[in-house]
């Protein structure tokens, strides 16, 4: 295997492993925080029990997501040296940021948070609590940034670097002009200039506009799609450890109110997500046509596009291999993915006559000249599949991701409603038992979710690495060999593996071990029992 | 002053911080194993327990701010010395998830797996971090692109993996005196006669390394020339602030002998930065193909707006750090919420 994919699977392999995590802790810290609120309102040592516990499950997924973050920040330089000189001066900033605005301001207090029970006021640790949460959410903002800028470039110019000398002669960036002084300039580059593997030694791209960098097309969208995302990983963490402690008939008030304060948060979040998958979807249609067309299947452009809920996508191959199309089969609901892509619901029949490209006509067959321009048509058509993603794959993942989203919607909905008719906690009936039984295994439905969502947000990017301006194959580091990236790889699966194992064991630890289920004053910290005392008197009822 | 001048400022200043910060908690590491008890191990860990995290984030951040100013001094460094970031890496994975599980089960071989991890990841990250230095002190093979062209074993040579040695002593040190001051009773003795040992060790290592840059270290000629009276100042204030070390150790000033031990670590890297300024990774065999602060930079306009949000950012993170040390401070106290 050569570098090129061995670097691919290294990084789809560590960031998905480092995925599981920060989405349970930016769920599980929007939690905490709520839980916290609902301590300092009613001051029932019962809240201050849940956070107590959940912190502790809290900050033992935090500490698996710290101990494999470090790998992200450092692997664009490690894996993808070109495309880390080539995008610096535009995609270094957000991960800078990410450090000095998110991640100090989490690591900070999230030592008063897990160590400062006995040290800080409960005012003082609900701040704690809140800045974690807030740097957890930040750090979610400026790494979608980074990543939504691969996806939908903003702000930025494509530039040839070069060496000035005081004689005003330009010589290109790498001359040797060591006894002179120089400085360097940024010459830009036309508007529809390609890039060339060649030139990457000079060619830059330059930020201009640092805010539209930041709010490029499709980050605000992506940001919210990703951090309800988190927020449905978190909520069913608590659902289905609560859950558990149900059916076990284990401190089962604490469990019955974690999880109606949890089945609220997920119930929203699920709700929220449908919004913001259609306008995400749009996005993408507006943006990366083929991308859409990738997920979706869609051969041939037309109107009254169908949605697929459920199929098959595989190559059509000529007689040597190479890929000429696709043959898709899916359960369709006709017209569906044009009123989608429209996005007007009120007049549908309209909407219906949105014509959506197919991946025949994607990319353009101007955008394919431009990249080679002595190329026939006949050229052109059997160039085309070079500028497609993985099709049977993407359509898969993005599939799988729409149906665990639909899933949660229908389990939150339906908890909801087993709830107000006072059913979800009657576990004499033996199908409410099998019900409670779902909402455990439920937590690995937004993580399934957040996984494939990933895998169609990146793999449907291919085969550019920045969406139509540099390839993945162009980014890689010269210096490094495929030995090298397949032993790390290698290394990376036996410790990331353990982790996994010593993670669950540990997890299942906990969970057994579980909450006080003391509801007395004294499992506050001293200081805190004096101020429960002095405003509310020692009785604290049910 | 320019932009390019700040940012290496800036870069320094926050590898220098992870240097002071962390390099308690990679020292702290080293000394683990030589303490013997449970009860001993987990008051070492608990010890740094709070803040590590947070210190490590200084190396991220340190990463990522070189990244945004410097993308062609990141992307060099990075792929060039691949092998030995991605142990890097797995050390400081091995080290993190070692604090956090070691203490979630009471069983010997558990504890004890878990003890080497923080150990042998410790020793090894602060190991490798020190041959990375000695490596840009001495140089590395460049091509015309800054693409490196050496190899793994290239960046093994004896000056590198001296500096290496040299960082794992200052680290233990660094750790060895900060324990000081969190312990109390038994331990705290104990470790009062350690650091009889550490700190002896660190000043040969700081000496015989100063003694084979001055002599043996390529470029440094030259630097010599152009610097003299900056780079003697720094050379003799750092003798003198590491020199005061064992004197505040002996008065038993212990904060202060640490204080003393951080302006050190700042000395040195004012030190190196000064042998190096304005280049950033020495080009060996071949000068030309350096990458300095101004080939190896974002345009200005990055540099600028970076300049302005870490003005802005610096200062926050500086405050609510040192609110959370106050908040720790004192000795440790083992609780049902400790490591």
């Amino acid at each position: 295997m050569d570098v090129e994919i061995l670097s691919r699977i290294q990084f789809a392999f560590t960031i998905a492993f480092h995925y599981i995590y920060p989405t349970f802790s930016i769920g599980l810290g929007l939690f905490l925080v709520i839980v916290q609120l609902f301590w300092l309102k009613t001051r029932r040592p019962i809240y201050h029990n849940m956070a107590r516990f959940w912190t502790r499950i809290f900050g033992l997924t935090f500490a698996v997501g710290v101990a494999s973050g470090i790998v992200m920040e450092f692997e664009f330089g490690t894996n993808w040296a070109t495309y880390s000189r080539f995008v610096g001066d535009v995609f270094g900033s957000p991960l800078a940021i990410e450090g000095l605005y998110a991640f100090f301001l989490e690591s900070g207090f999230l030592a008063v948070l897990l160590f400062g029970w006995d040290k800080v006021g409960p005012y003082t640790h609900f701040f704690a609590t809140l800045m974690v949460c807030l740097g957890s959410h930040f750090s979610a903002v400026w790494i979608v940034v980074a990543n939504s800028w691969m996806q939908t470039p903003a702000g930025y110019y494509l530039a040839e670097k070069v060496k000035v000398t005081a004689d005003g002669l330009q010589h290109p960036m790498t001359a040797d002009l060591a006894a002179g002084t120089f400085t360097i300039k940024e010459i830009p580059l036309p508007a529809d200039y390609i890039v060339q593997p060649e030139h990457l030694d000079n060619v830059r791209a330059v930020i201009t506009d640092f805010w539209g960098m930041v709010l490029n097309p499709s980050s605000v969208d992506r940001l919210i799609h990703v951090t309800l995302g988190c927020w449905l990983a978190g909520a069913f963490l608590v659902i289905s450890i609560s859950s558990y402690y149900l059916l076990r008939k284990r401190h089962t008030q604490f469990a019955k109110t974690s999880l109606k304060i949890a089945l609220v948060f997920g119930t929203v979040a699920s709700l929220l997500q449908l919004w913001s998958a259609d306008s995400t979807a749009r996005g993408v249609a507006e943006n990366q046509p083929v991308k859409l067309a990738a997920i979706e299947g869609l051969a041939e452009s037309q109107t009254e596009a169908p949605l697929g809920i459920v199929g098959l996508v595989t190559w059509e191959k000529d007689a040597e291999g190479n890929i000429i199309g696709i043959n898709e089969s899916s359960i369709k609901i006709k017209g569906l993915l044009s009123i989608l892509v429209d996005g007007d619901y009120l007049d549908m029949e309209k909407a219906s006559q949105t014509e959506v490209k197919g991946l025949y006509e994607l990319p353009s067959d101007e955008f394919i000249k431009a990249r080679h321009p002595d190329a026939t048509p006949e050229e052109i058509a059997k160039l085309r599949p070079d500028y497609w993603p993985n099709v049977p794959v993407v359509f898969q993942t993005y599939h799988i991701m729409i149906a665990c989203g639909m899933a949660l919607i229908g389990i939150t909905v339906l908890a909801c409603v087993l709830w107000k008719l006072g059913l979800l906690f009657n576990l004499n009936k033996k199908w409410v038992r099998a019900f409670l039984w779902l909402l455990v295994i439920s937590v690995f439905i937004p993580q399934i979710a957040n996984q494939a969502g990933w895998f169609t947000a990146e793999m449907g990017r291919q085969p550019w690495i920045v969406y139509e301006v540099l390839k993945t194959s162009e980014g890689l580091s010269q210096a490094v060999k495929a030995h090298q990236v397949l032993s790390s790889l290698i290394g990376f699966f036996l410790i990331y593996t353990l982790l996994f194992f010593v993670f669950l064991y540990t997890l299942d630890r906990k969970i057994k071990h579980g909450p006080k289920d003391d509801e007395s004053i004294e499992v506050l910290p001293e200081r805190w029992q004096k101020l429960v005392k002095i405003e509310h008197g020692p009785t604290l009822d049910e | 002053m320019d932009l390019n001048t700040i940012w290496f400022i800036l870069v320094g200043v926050l590898l220098t911080g992870y240097a002071m910060l962390d390099g308690f908690d990679l020292g702290v590491g080293g000394l683990h194993l030589l303490a013997k008890k449970d009860e001993e191990r987990r008051m070492l860990l608990n010890a740094i327990g709070p803040v590590w995290d947070g210190n490590e984030v200084w190396l991220v951040t340190g990463g990522g701010a070189l990244f945004a100013a410097f993308p062609e001094v990141y992307a060099t460094a990075f792929s060039g010395f691949y092998d030995a970031f991605i142990l890097l890496l797995f050390c400081l994975i091995f080290r993190a998830c070692a604090i956090e599980f070691r203490s979630k089960e009471p069983g010997r071989l558990w504890r004890n797996c878990w003890d080497w991890g923080f150990a042998v990841g410790s020793v090894l990250a602060a190991f490798l971090i020190g041959v990375a230095m000695g490596n840009v002190t001495w140089g590395i093979p460049l091509d015309h692109n800054h693409e490196f062209t050496g190899n793994f074993l290239g960046l093994l040579h004896p000056y590198a993996l001296f500096l290496g040695v040299t960082t794992v002593a200052l680290f233990m040190m660094h750790g060895n005196i900060y324990l000081i001051m969190k312990t109390e009773g038994d331990l705290q003795e104990k470790l009062k006669r350690w650091v009889k040992i550490t700190i002896p060790v660190y000043i040969g290592c700081f000496i015989i390394f100063n003694l084979w840059t001055i002599f043996a270290c390529p470029h440094i000629e030259s630097v010599m020339e152009r610097r003299p009276i900056e780079l003697g100042i720094v050379f003799v204030l750092a003798l003198l602030v590491v020199a005061n070390i064992p004197r505040e150790v002996h008065k038993g000033r212990y904060f202060l002998s640490f204080l003393s031990s951080c302006a050190g670590m700042g000395l040195l890297m004012l030190l190196f930065a000064l042998s190096v300024y304005p280049n950033m990774i020495f080009s060996n065999p071949n000068p030309a193909n350096s990458l300095n602060i101004y080939n190896g930079s974002s345009s200005e306009n990055t540099l600028g707006i970076m300049f302005w949000i870490a003005l802005v950012g610096v200062p926050i993170v500086i405050t609510y750090t040192s609110c959370v040390y106050y908040i720790f401070r004192g000795k440790v106290k083992l609780t049902e919420d400790s490591y």
